[in-house]
């Protein structure tokens, strides 16, 4: 594992250094590239607000109230049968529907266990492995007309499942 | 969709919290939110200006491009519909690229660029063609190398390696890519199979 780890903290200093070698071979402006992008950035992010604070009260809402232990508790057997800690299940239930949502969610898991908890990793990976399936089909069929999703959304939510489940897996298996 | 789960989420929140007797905890939660949702996006901004601060000095410089040449002849293997020549294919590559790197939102124009060349061939305009279902699996699957908006949040809130989720979720959106291929194929040959007979 401690191989691993190597890899994981080389890896963004050499994926920097690359793209900045590959700059200055180009002989771009890099300096001037990265300003640019980087106001895109705060754009972006900026934008994203609206989207995360609404999810964000809607959630705190729903846990303020206790029914988000309730219904966690509620589902506890039939989860622990899997060995899947009930926290996460909301979390894997909104994914594919609602990306600000289930991040939201994310940071709520986050903010509750602290960043190196088990439960918080799982959700990170969780939350970083799989898309928004209903959402990047509705964009994508929708902008040219088709209506029918027919297979393509039977796909895409079998492999939310599977890619789930990988994720669960592999942060066991990761970080033990 | 999204918009009956959001106000169902808080109505029933509300109506929930009365009878359970936490009506002044969803109040101040409602107000601890909001200030948690600034603290995030504060969070966001850092990263997100330094990523695609660097993104755009790849791209710039072509590396992009670069890679993009480089996946062309696997994604001829995945999309055999599809002749070496296609435009959709520059597109399909383009947007796959982006979305490897972390950019989600130049990955859209691309693959909404790609969906309307695959709609031009498409000899049924209502339902999807073979490439368009496989080219939204791989899409739905999210091969990401970065995923820029879960390190930001993990940066937020003090996690000692951000970074430390990269590998395991790289290895777990491998896993749900191959699913989605694998899955497509499957369905796309039982399809056929029922045609047949």
């Amino acid at each position: 594992m401690s191989i691993l780890a190597i890899i994981s903290s080389l890896f963004l200093p050499a994926l920097i250094s690359c793209i900045l070698l590959f700059a200055l071979y180009k002989k771009v402006d890099a300096y001037g590239a990265f300003t640019e992008g980087g106001k895109e950035g705060i754009r972006l992010s900026i934008s994203l607000l609206p989207f995360l604070l609404g999810m964000l009260v809607a959630i705190n809402i729903l846990r303020a109230s206790g029914f988000l232990d309730a219904f966690n508790h509620a589902l506890a057997p039939i989860l622990s049968f899997f060995s899947l800690p009930p926290d996460l299940l909301p979390l894997m239930l909104i994914r594919p529907i609602s990306g600000s949502a289930s991040l939201g969610m994310l940071a709520d898991l986050t903010a509750t266990y602290g960043p190196e908890h088990f439960i918080s990793r799982a959700a990170a990976i969780i939350q970083g492995s799989t898309d928004t399936t209903l959402y990047v089909l509705t964009v994508y069929f929708g902008a040219v007309g088709i209506k029918k999703m027919g297979r393509a959304l039977s796909i895409g939510l079998l492999a939310d499942v599977a890619g789930m489940t990988i994720a669960i897996i592999i942060t066991i298996w990761y970080f033990s | 969709m999204v918009n009956l789960i959001w106000i169902f989420m808080i109505l029933f929140g509300i109506v929930y919290s009365i009878f359970n007797g936490t009506i002044d905890d969803v109040n101040t939660a409602m107000f601890e939110a909001s200030t948690q949702a600034v603290q995030l996006i504060i969070g966001f901004i850092a990263i997100f200006t330094f990523w695609l601060g660097m993104m755009e000095i790849a791209k710039r410089a072509g590396l992009l491009d670069q890679l993009t040449r480089l996946t062309r002849p696997l994604l001829r293997k995945i999309f055999p519909d599809l002749s070496p020549s296609d435009p959709a294919l520059g597109f399909i590559m383009s947007n796959l690229t982006a979305n490897f790197f972390g950019l989600g939102n130049a990955a859209t124009p691309f693959g909404l660029k790609a969906m309307s060349a695959l709609q031009e061939q498409n000899p049924n305009k209502n339902s999807p063609s073979r490439s368009m279902v496989t080219f939204l699996c791989l899409n739905t699957a999210a091969l990401t190398l970065f995923p820029t908006t879960v390190i930001s949040l993990r940066m937020s809130h003090g996690a000692l390696d951000a970074m430390d989720i990269v590998i395991p979720a790289f290895l777990a959106t491998c896993g749900s890519c191959i699913t989605a291929l694998l899955l497509d194929r499957l369905f796309w040959s039982f399809s056929k199979r029922r045609k047949k007979v």
